[in-house]
């Protein structure tokens, strides 16, 4: 009949998956260079107030961050709702927050300690009494390039 | 005639792809961390009497209560207004009597130039909501960065951001950013 069916073999031939590993691979690569890993789980809660004049933070290996807020319901019995501080896993008092800040900085390259920032990640119903202390606290710890993480306002 | 080596199955290897795949795509955050940045003053022991001398026309004062409310050159503000008194108090284009001096200062791309001498000065109650805090503080910075976009467009025809370090730095001299933080009060 016509010459398309000339070949006589009536079956399709199977779709080679052989190129399927490599386009697995490139999604792969490019999730693996985007990912950043959370490093520590949030024992308080944080809602990030909104701003306008926001500037990124570019190196992450540079930054500490300081969590302040209100503690989450599984910890609520044992710390009440006041807003507390976390440093890495746990919470803190204000007194902890220069050996943090020493911990953090021994942690580093010596050529990249001035480059250091600290990250206050701070909810946006915290009173400013508790946020006050900490900035005193880093002062006197002489970590004073601090970013105040906040939303971009949409 | 040599052996052939046996082939290693690649049939696997998608799956075994898929579950890095898998992984990394569930840990993954894609949000950059982003803030407003500052720099906070060096630590200095108990010598707060020593006034600095600072003439009153020359200071933008901005207190935010424990309710949140703001006074602004001891008037009641609504934070939308803040941006505009604060870029009229450093920017002082009518050389007003009330508002900032100036003083002549050598500057490179410009000549000499006006500089303004103004202090924004803030101030909060232990009370104050962070979001009130951040909010002012935004307005603050944001005031300064238009006062040098418009500059920088005047001059360079360019925004801010797109200027070279050098113009960048010429436009940060002439419109520092000049906000001082009162240290928090011990309420009694």
């Amino acid at each position: 009949m016509s010459k398309f069916r000339a070949s006589g073999n009536k079956e399709l031939p199977p779709i080679s998956t052989a190129s399927l590993p490599d386009i697995v691979f490139m999604l792969l690569f490019f999730f693996m260079v985007t990912t950043t890993m959370r490093e520590v789980t949030l024992n308080v809660k944080v809602k990030l107030p909104n701003a306008t004049e926001l500037s990124k933070l570019e190196k992450k290996s540079l930054v500490s961050y300081i969590y302040i807020g209100e503690p989450l319901k599984q910890w609520q019995a044992k710390f009440g709702i006041a807003p507390r501080i976390q440093l890495n896993d746990q919470f803190a008092g204000v007194a902890d927050i220069s050996n943090f800040v020493i911990a953090e900085r021994e942690a580093r390259d010596e050529a990249e300690r001035p480059q250091m920032i600290t990250s206050l990640k701070v909810d946006e119903n915290t009173k400013m009494g508790i946020v006050a202390d900490v900035k005193q606290e880093l002062r006197k710890a002489a970590a004073l390039h601090i970013n105040y993480s906040s939303r971009k306002k949409p | 005639m040599s052996k052939k080596m046996p082939e290693v199955p690649a049939a696997s290897l998608a799956d075994i792809a898929f579950m890095l795949l898998i992984f990394f795509l569930v840990t993954t955050t894609m949000d950059v961390d982003s803030g407003l940045e500052r720099r906070l003053p060096q630590w200095v022991e108990e010598q707060q009497d020593e006034e600095v001398d600072v003439k009153e026309r020359n200071i933008f004062v901005v207190l935010v209560n424990r309710n949140n409310d703001l006074l602004v050159e001891n008037e009641w503000t609504n934070i939308g207004e803040l941006r505009e008194k604060a870029k009229e108090f450093m920017a002082n284009p009518a050389d007003d009597v009330n508002l900032p001096e100036k003083e002549p200062k050598e500057i490179p791309f410009f000549g000499e130039v006006m500089v303004t001498k103004g202090v924004i000065s803030l101030s909060n109650d232990l009370d104050t909501k962070y979001g009130t805090y951040i909010a002012v503080q935004n307005e603050l910075v944001a005031a300064i960065n238009e006062l040098r976009d418009e500059l920088a467009k005047s001059k360079f025809q360019k925004s801010y951001k797109d200027l070279e370090k050098e113009q960048q730095d010429a436009i940060r001299d002439i419109y520092p950013s000049r906000i001082s933080e009162a240290e928090p009060k011990k309420r009694n």
